[in-house]
């Protein structure tokens, strides 16, 4: 359509309009200016809120990176949130990525499409259950019922080499664990439904092909299913890392709020998101600068994380292995990068 | 005659993977079922018309005293202008996405950026109007509804970006060949051809900002008092009334929590369902 629009406003003989009419030239200006939007606001987060930030920067230095966070003393280091943030996404990816990987596979490879659609409708109920809820929930009544539960395991892992000094005592209901659960279950729809499209351009003949050679369906799964769709996944991954990252509400309602450094996974702890939610209403001077500047951080990670899950999957894209974009519209446009397309390239069609 | 191939190793690891499948489809759907279980056991014995209508009471009076209406009217009106905020812009650049900027550097890198928008996490966006307007304004709900416009933005282009796409060129060239300028093609006949999908994304696109807490806390100052105007004055919401509700340690306040929880819920599920249901009606070139 692009070329047919150009062809139109080119159009030399034209005797009937020798120029765009002002109302279609004012379109195309607005339609740039709202495409230009997205980058302003983007470079206007970075700057507005660094600004902010400056002052923590230039009162701490370098101990912008050090564990004394005290901010009745003016210390303001970050590295006890930095290190939650860390913490709390790693044991959110370790228990979401499996289950979702498996509900993916499960709804693509095994379960028929009629009975997969309503599942998918159920997991994107999942994806509408606000934040706020998940945490309402995950304090008033999933960590009152777990702290049992790590009570025990508390007292029987005591004094084990590795397991004691990661879920030993103290244990508390309110933690880092608890925090990774809620937020496993808040990034488990957006990775199962990004895999399972990925997972869903599997061209079919290649699987047939496995089944032909004898292959069950764990083999063809590892032979065919998850080489074609690697890169699609990954990309997947790091989106939920992204969300993991940036979850504010619930981890605010669940970590325990204590900015501590331990090894002590069921103990309470602190990350950047939660910080800022709960403590921003109350700070001033450089407290709200320090805490401005976790946001700065926090966004920068995001961006790099999502970055780089986009290069990924456009990458992957490029290759015709496996997008996050395949759809397979009546007309036949668009990716087509289903089917005999492996190693071409999904191809534009306009 | 037993065709079947005798029992193995393989055939037994076959069935362990398949089972650990079923497994994680049923640890997916437990959380879910509790959760809404929970919110309608406990939501359902508080809400009532007066519960949706009257003010927002002290922390420790108990759950039959006063309600959430304040909350319920700053949520639809935060919500409602952060729509018409971003809506016409998200719109736009799709459509410059998808008409204007075909395969060229700017679009794509315009398309990516929007990407990388939809992960910047909400408290961000909150800090940032903190920064940019409430230093300088105060607070108000046009300050949240600024910060729920910026978190629908991407979501809206990206939705609207795809449903542009799917729309056949036939279409647009046999309005060029009537001599339609490109802006009429796109506002007559393509933006039409698209509309359920267009509908139904901008209608997730609302959902997801109803239920979103953290922009609103450094934006609108989550008041008790109804504040109809919402252009200035702090105001309040439902996701952060649920957020101070669950933090806390009054029964009442709690339970008036999970009142508040549940009427969130109806309405992101109500616009979900509207959504899907324009889909179905509307859908001629979606899916």
């Amino acid at each position: 359509m692009t070329s047919v629009g150009r062809e139109h406003q080119a159009g030399p003989a034209s005797t009937l309009t020798a120029r765009r009419p002002l109302g279609d030239r004012s379109f195309q200006v607005l339609a740039l200016a709202a495409g230009l939007a997205v980058l302003v606001i983007l470079l206007l987060i970075a700057v507005s809120t660094t600004q902010q930030a400056s002052s923590w920067f230039s009162a701490e230095g370098t101990n912008v990176l050090s564990s004394n966070w005290n901010p009745s003393a003016n210390q303001f280091g970050a590295l006890a949130f930095i290190y939650g943030t860390a913490i709390t996404a790693v044991i959110a990816l370790v228990l979401a990525v499996p289950v979702s990987l498996g509900v993916a596979l499960l709804l693509t490879q095994v379960v028929p499409y009629r009975w997969a659609r309503p599942v998918v409708y159920v997991i994107d109920l999942l994806a509408v259950v606000p934040s706020v809820v998940w945490g309402l929930w995950g304090i008033l009544v999933f960590a009152p019922w777990i702290q049992n539960i790590y009570g025990s395991v508390g007292s029987g892992v005591q004094g084990l080499p590795v397991l004691g000094s990661l879920f030993g005592p103290p244990t508390s209901g309110a933690s880092f664990f608890t925090a990774g659960i809620i937020l496993a279950f808040m990034i488990t729809p957006i990775v199962t439904s990004l895999s399972r499209e990925v997972i869903a351009t599997v061209p079919s003949i290649d699987r047939e092909g496995a089944y032909a050679l004898g292959a069950t369906r764990l083999e063809m799964i590892r032979g065919v299913v998850l080489p074609h769709s690697q890169g699609g996944v990954v990309g997947a991954v790091l989106l939920g890392l992204g969300r993991a990252i940036g979850e504010t509400i619930a981890a605010a309602l669940v970590i325990g709020s204590s900015a501590t450094i331990t090894s002590h996974l069921l103990a309470p702890g602190y990350n950047m998101p939660a910080v800022i939610a709960n403590e921003f209403g109350e700070a001033t001077g450089v407290f709200r600068s320090a805490l401005m500047g976790l946001g700065v951080l926090l966004f920068l990670f995001t961006i790099i994380v999502n970055v780089l899950a986009r290069t990924v999957v456009a990458r992957t894209a490029r290759r015709g292995r496996g997008t996050l974009w395949h759809r397979s519209p009546p007309s036949g446009r668009r990716w087509t990068c289903a089917s005999p397309a492996r190693g071409g390239a999904p191809r534009t069609a306009l | 005659m037993d065709l079947r191939e005798p029992r193995s190793w393989r055939r037994a690891k076959n069935r362990v993977v398949t089972a650990l499948m079923v497994l994680s489809f049923v640890l997916v759907i437990i959380p879910l079922g509790l959760v809404l279980f929970t919110v309608i056991a406990k939501g359902a014995s508080v809400i009532s018309w007066p519960f949706l209508t009257s003010q927002i009471p002290p922390s420790v009076l108990p759950a039959n005293a006063g309600g959430i209406g304040p909350a319920i009217l700053g949520t639809i009106e935060i919500t409602a202008l952060a729509a018409v905020l971003a809506v016409p812009l998200g719109i736009m650049g799709a459509v410059y996405l998808s008409e204007y900027g075909g395969t060229g550097p700017l679009a794509r890198l315009v398309g990516f950026m929007a990407d990388v928008m939809t992960g910047v996490p909400s408290i961000v966006m909150g800090l940032f109007i903190f920064s940019i307007w409430v230093l300088h304004f105060g607070f108000s709900g046009l300050a949240g509804a600024f910060a729920l416009g910026c978190l629908m933005l991407p979501v809206v282009i990206r939705s609207t970006a795809e449903m542009l796409k799917l729309v056949p060129s036939s279409l647009r060239e046999a309005s060029y060949a009537l001599g339609a300028t490109k802006a009429r093609v796109t506002v007559t006949v393509v933006l039409p051809a698209a509309l359920g999908g267009i509908v139904s994304g901008v209608l997730l696109a609302i959902a997801r900002a109803a239920g979103e807490t953290a922009p609103l806390l450094f934006t609108i100052l989550t008041v008790t008092a109804a504040n109809p105007d919402v252009f200035s004055g702090a105001n309040t919401s439902l996701p952060s009334q649920i957020f101070v509700n669950a933090s806390s340690p009054y029964v009442g306040a709690q339970a008036r929590g999970w009142g508040a929880a549940l009427t969130l819920i109806a309405i992101a599920f109500i616009l979900m369902i509207a959504a899907r249901f324009t889909t179905a009606r509307f859908a001629r070139y979606a899916l």
